[in-house]
């Protein structure tokens, strides 16, 4: 973890008010899957940083990807960022997801919805690198939001759900994982609140890995804005960015 | 000669910067980014004497130039403070001044009377301005009286010096300066967030869980300016200043306004290296602008 300078080498527009940002920096070396960045906005008013989460890692060519939606100022920032400008980051940060988790020859499912399919990405090439199986259920709300279907389609069956079924299977992530003809020996899942919830009450009796988002400050685990309520002890909580964003299901409050 | 030491009650800095409560953990978290022994001091987060969770999330809110929180004061409370989080910081030749909030006046005096024992706390920020707890924090800090009492039960039974940490959120902060002195603080430190409100255009709801929070950041520097150079006018004991410090002419501005030390806070979230970076920049700026030493600089103010 570090503050550092990241060299942009592309960017492009690849869903509805979605971007695919490629940044280069020896920083990549120390990344995982699942971890996240600090981005900062160029606009001085705009005080703090973006956490974004890191989709590719390519440690060779010491470059990594992150797709982002236009929601507010702060990512309307980056998207007017063009290949050899500056990018200040805090990387990584977080524990991410653990491929280890899932051994040699077991069966993953990586669950995303919206903007939280991003992370599931590197964390599905991990999984293959090392011999596991990989399934991808992917939802959105309609066709024009979807991406990287065709990447993760690469990696093993992909699944897409749209909310209005202009694209792939009408319904949830759950319309798709409820009709599925394998049992899973891990889950992975990385989208809302809402989502997380239900995939951690479907797959409670395996083992599942949440990647929650939380509104934060630092990043780091200095402010205390990103907590999240344990449920072992409701009187303690996880600070999402450095004791997360990656929990087992069942161990915080969703 | 260390043309930036400051010497203030309990406090030898070997420069005016500090990171301010609540804006930096208790260092471990940003010992990772650099050697805290370069800091004049650390102001932790705030102890209450049990553990509070704080506030629901969201937590925190953007604003031009600034942001809103609603943290509640989360914090392990006094035992587990004294026993893990103190003791860490002991390896760093560098003062804590431990910041304590309560929900009653018996709060304040039971961490008060214990914290000074801690390695390094060699003073008390007492924290009577939070404006995110229903239950003590501001409520002990805009009434002159109220905070002139809890001010002198503390000093009867803290060992360190005790620095009383000003509300913006008044219509007249002087009496509240005076009140305060008056009762035997060692200090000031002013200020804490102003109040504030953010409102999701879609929901028609506040951002913040909590509705309302403390703003900080640079849009509130001049606020802080000119709360210090009023206090100043009427109070001679030291004032350690914040709020929205983001440049050495922002530290110098504070000096000059007339506090004796600086605390960086929101900015440590988005530039780690900020304290560092202030330090090492300092002395340059002063050779630009004339000025010899910090005690030069508080000669110069004194008898203007």
């Amino acid at each position: 973890m570090r503050q550092t300078k990241m060299e942009v080498v592309s960017q492009k527009l690849i869903a509805d008010r979605v971007f695919e940002l490629v940044l280069k920096g020896d920083i990549v070396l120390e990344m995982n899957p699942g971890q996240f960045m600090q981005l900062k906005p160029r606009r001085a008013d705009l005080l703090l940083r973006r956490p974004i989460s890191i989709c590719a890692i390519d440690k060779e060519a010491e470059q990594c990807t992150l797709l982002y939606r236009v929601d507010g100022e702060g990512t309307a920032d980056f998207a007017e960022l063009v290949s050899g400008d500056a990018m200040d980051v805090i990387a990584p940060l977080g524990n991410g997801f653990a491929p280890t988790e899932t051994k040699l020859g077991e069966h993953a499912l990586l669950i995303g919805g919206g903007i939280g399919v991003p992370p599931l990405y590197q964390l599905g090439k991990d999984l293959v690198a090392q011999g596991s199986t990989v399934t991808f259920v992917l939802g959105f709300n309609s066709a024009k939001d979807v991406f990287y279907e065709k990447e993760m389609g690469k990696l093993g069956d992909c699944f897409v759900a749209t909310v209005d079924g202009t694209r792939g299977t009408q319904g949830f992530v759950t319309t798709v994982t409820d009709a599925l003809d394998f049992a899973p020996d891990t889950v992975y899942s990385c989208g809302p609140t809402a989502m997380l919830r239900v995939v951690s009450e479907r797959f409670a009796n395996k083992r599942t890995f949440l990647s929650l988002e939380e509104r934060m400050a630092c990043g780091v685990g200095a402010c205390y804005a990103c907590v999240c309520q344990r449920t072992d002890d409701p009187t303690k909580s996880y600070k999402a960015c450095d004791e997360g964003p990656v929990f087992r299901a069942g161990e915080v409050v969703i | 000669m260390n043309r930036l030491a400051v010497e203030i009650p309990g406090l030898s800095l070997k420069n005016p910067i500090m990171p301010a409560s609540g804006c930096f953990g208790f260092g471990k978290e940003y010992s990772k980014f650099y050697d805290l022994n370069k800091l004049g001091a650390i102001m932790a987060k705030a102890v209450t004497p049990e553990p509070r969770y704080g506030n629901a999330t969201p937590r925190v809110a953007e604003t031009p130039s600034g942001m809103l929180n609603a943290i509640g004061l989360q914090n392990p409370g006094l035992d587990h403070v004294m026993a893990n989080e103190m003791p860490w910081l002991e390896r760093f030749d560098t003062p804590i001044i431990a910041n304590v909030a309560g929900a009653s006046e018996e709060d304040y005096v039971k961490v008060c009377a214990r914290i000074g024992d801690a390695p390094n706390v060699k003073a008390i920020e007492l924290n009577i301005s939070c404006p995110n707890v229903k239950h003590g924090g501001i409520a002990f800090g805009t009434d002159p009286e109220v905070a002139y009492q809890l001010t002198k039960a503390v000093k009867a039974v803290a060992s360190v010096p005790i620095y009383v940490k000003l509300s913006p959120n008044v219509t007249d902060i002087v009496p509240i300066a005076k009140a305060i002195e008056e009762a035997g603080a060692d200090g000031l430190t002013m200020i804490n967030t102003l109040l504030g409100m953010r409102l999701d255009l879609k929901t028609r709801k506040p951002i913040l869980a909590n509705g309302t929070g403390g703003l900080s950041g640079p849009s509130i520097k001049p606020v802080a300016i000119r709360l210090i150079h009023q206090v100043r006018a009427v109070s001679n004991i030291p004032i350690i200043g914040m709020g929205g410090v983001q440049t050495v002419d922002d530290v110098l501005e504070f000096l000059i306004a007339g506090a004796d030390a600086v605390a960086v806070g929101t900015l440590n979230f988005t530039e780690p290296y900020i304290c560092p970076n202030l330090i090492d920049a300092l002395p340059a700026r002063m050779d630009e602008l004339g000025i010899t030493t910090l005690a030069d600089l508080k000669k110069e103010r004194t008898n203007a």
